[in-house]
């Protein structure tokens, strides 16, 4: 067990994946000998070589258009998108290609792929480094949309993604890189995609998050319960696609409230999913209207600080609307 | 263009490394798909097939092109006009028609795609899309995917001249380029993408001309000369091969018939420039050669088409009467692991949600237990 946080954790995963399966490879702009912006892949060309470490042309689109390529002929490529920000020329590769190969062959070829991408805001990033691109691809039968927000998941899930059959978006909130450490096992071990984790348990509401939203939500929660003495149960989504209804479904249906938060744009996020999904099923259930915070809808995230800061959702604004819901 | 390959050594074929029944096989495909495609055509006018795609004109540079490449090793990207590069990989008239009509056990997709989107994974024949050009990156990363094995192989990946427009045309040929990987790039330059004319699409004469800039050669091949398409492409194949890198091939063909059954071509070229294009038919010409080398005379010609053909008719036959998809099995494939689809698209009570969320397979609650209510329908089943 070694305390590391997420980004050292998503370097040494990669590296033990590397060393234990010639087929998995990196690929993606400066992940050679730059080692990555963040420095995901730092060490990795002196230690695995060009062939297997490919600093790739400056064009997204064809990073994820030769990852489908090498993964349909036995190779697990894993892509980096530097920031999610900058996937948008691969959507049509995520969602025309890698997501209908399996589909459109009636099961014949498949597409083995991880696509890793640095997402979210409070780092300064402004319009074109912070954003969150989830719910654009959550959107498409075919991928697997993953967020782990821990160290642990962070290893179990990035394990399990490279040995998924199918492809996989896998996205690491930026700001929990260096932020968020914690507790990792040195021997290697799996987190499904799927399920949910309740990552706090408790009985008076039900906060679900994902992200950076995770930890504010965490936070919160125990401001609140250290406050008021309410109890808070908090679901970290983790897979965004497949969703984990029955986790989030369980944890309301005890608990009678609903919060979903996400540092997305509120209006058809995956928090809409989540509390129509709420809706539908425990409508009966339910001690108050699900509450949805997200972030304003303006088309990015500002760069400067008033800005930004009005932008994301904190634990100060997370922490009240969880004390009305608790009160309601 | 019969005199041009009068003037051609009678020696050509053999010297390229061609026996006699190299040829007649070579022309037989050519014949294979032309019956092929007047067949779909005919089908699609009786109102049995919504949606073909054609290939008449494009068989000498297709055959040609394809012929070199070696099954069961090579990978094979077409696009949706290349039906004779997939019966040249293998694929039937059955199989061809299995996917005009959308059946089952079409190979290519279990009628999940239009007809041409040809896919085998057992023939090497690597799945495309609609969107253009989204399978040049594939056959770059195929080929990354060889050179990384050390294995013995080449991908040979063919499009139009639309598609050389573009952003994953140009991303996929520089990394190929970048790389000097094992693949060489087949344009089937009909002069047309739909309506748009070459000159709307380039402001350069050969698409050929853009290899230079991705750092390797690039060649302009007549493609109504399947020859002559053979020889180019062997040569790029073998150099690719041998690790000499891609190569691009630009072959000059045309389109008899309208981009697809729903195209009316009237409105964007003249019925003289169609006329004046068949006149150079690959088939013609190459019938020509082998009248030439006293390998085919009409009478066997003749008789040649009425076998094809009544192959062709059997397997249009057999491929309607074959099994439709079940509706329900719309739900399947999405994941390996997910089968049928985690959610059939009704609302509201979902008892197998626990095994929709972790991957493994529900069934108490799949669209099978209500044929009759369509996925979609607001209201739930249960």
């Amino acid at each position: 067990m070694t305390e590391k946080n997420v980004v050292q954790t998503v370097h040494d995963t990669l590296w033990d994946e590397m060393r234990a399966d010639d087929r998995v490879l990196v690929l993606g702009e400066d992940v050679g000998a730059r080692g990555g912006v963040f420095r995901a892949t730092a060490g990795f060309l002196e230690e695995f070589g060009e062939m297997r470490v490919l600093d790739t042309p400056l064009a997204e689109s064809s990073i994820v258009g030769c990852a489908i390529g090498m993964a349909m002929h036995g190779l697990l490529p894993v892509a980096e998108i530097q920031f999610a920000d900058f996937i948008h020329p691969a959507f049509d590769q995520l969602v025309s290609e890698a997501a209908r190969i399996r589909y459109r062959t009636a099961g014949d070829w498949e597409c083995p792929i991880v696509v890793r991408a640095p997402y979210g805001g409070g780092v300064h990033g402004a319009l074109y480094h912070s954003q969150s691109i989830e719910v654009f691809y959550g959107h498409v039968p075919g991928l697997k949309v993953v967020v782990p927000s821990t160290p642990y998941d962070v290893k179990g899930m990035l394990r399990a993604a490279i040995r998924d059959p199918d492809p996989v978006l896998f996205l690491e909130h930026k700001k929990t890189y260096r932020l968020i450490k914690g507790d990792v096992p040195d021997e290697p071990y799996e987190v499904p995609i799927g399920p949910a984790d309740v990552k706090r348990e408790g009985e008076d509401l039900t906060c679900i998050a994902y992200g950076l939203m995770l930890h504010h939500c965490l936070e919160a929660a125990q401001r609140l319960q250290e406050e008021a003495g309410a109890s808070v149960e908090v679901v970290d989504v983790r897979t965004i696609a497949p969703l984990d209804k029955e986790t989030i479904l369980g944890s309301v249906g005890k608990t009678g409230k609903a919060m979903v938060v996400s540092e997305d744009n509120r209006t058809y996020g995956a928090a809409a999913e989540i509390s129509a999904t709420i809706s539908e099923e425990l409508m009966f259930d339910l001690d108050a209207p699900v509450v949805r915070i997200g972030g304003p809808d303006i088309p990015a995230m500002p760069f400067a600080g008033p800005l930004e800061h009005y932008y994301m959702p904190d634990v100060d604004r997370i922490h009240e609307r969880m004390r009305q819901l608790a009160e309601f | 263009m019969a005199t041009e390959v009068d003037r051609q050594s009678d020696t050509r074929a053999r010297d390229l490394g061609l026996t006699e029944q190299d040829l007649l096989d070579m022309y037989r495909t050519m014949v294979m798909a032309r019956l092929c495609d007047e067949a779909q055509f005919r089908l699609n006018r009786q109102g049995k097939a919504p949606f073909v795609v054609p290939v008449s004109g494009h068989e000498g540079c297709q055959i040609g092109t394809a012929w070199p490449f070696q099954k069961g090793k090579d990978v094979f990207v077409p696009y949706y006009r290349d039906m004779g590069i997939c019966l040249v990989a293998g694929m039937t008239p059955l199989d061809v028609f299995l996917a005009v009509f959308g059946k089952r056990d079409d190979p290519s997709s279990g009628g999940r795609q239009m007809p041409a989107h040809w896919s085998s994974r057992q023939l090497g024949i690597v799945t495309g899309s609609s969107p253009i050009a989204t399978q040049i990156p594939h056959a770059a990363g195929i080929a990354y995917a060889i050179k990384y094995r050390a294995e013995d192989a080449v991908v040979g990946a063919w499009f139009g001249d639309g598609a050389t427009s573009e952003g994953d045309w140009h991303e996929g040929l520089n990394f190929a380029g970048i790389h000097r990987l094992p693949v060489v790039w087949y344009c089937e330059n009909n002069r047309y993408a739909i309506s748009v004319p070459l000159s709307k699409q380039m402001a350069v004469k050969d698409v050929a001309m853009r290899a230079e800039g991705y750092g390797f050669e690039g060649v302009v091949v007549e493609g109504n000369d399947v020859l002559g398409c053979y020889e180019a492409s062997k040569k790029a194949v073998d150099k690719a091969r041998e690790g000499g890198g891609p190569t691009l091939i630009e072959l000059k063909t045309y389109r008899f018939h309208p981009h697809t059954s729903d195209d009316d071509d009237r409105t964007y070229r003249s019925r003289e420039e169609v006329e004046e294009a068949k006149r150079n038919d690959s088939l013609i010409v190459f019938a020509n050669y082998l009248k030439q080398q006293g390998l085919l005379d009409d009478d066997a010609i003749e008789s040649m088409r009425v076998e094809i053909k009544a192959e062709v008719d059997a397997e249009v036959e057999a491929a309607w009467k074959a099994e439709d998809p079940t509706p329900e099995s719309a739900l399947e494939h999405v994941f390996a692991d997910m089968t049928p689809s985690r959610d059939d698209g009704s609302s509201g009570g979902d008892s197998n949600v626990k095994a929709d969320a972790i991957g493994t397979t529900g069934g108490e609650a799949t669209p099978a237990d209500s044929p009759d209510e369509a996925p979609g329908e607001e209201g739930s089943h249960r």
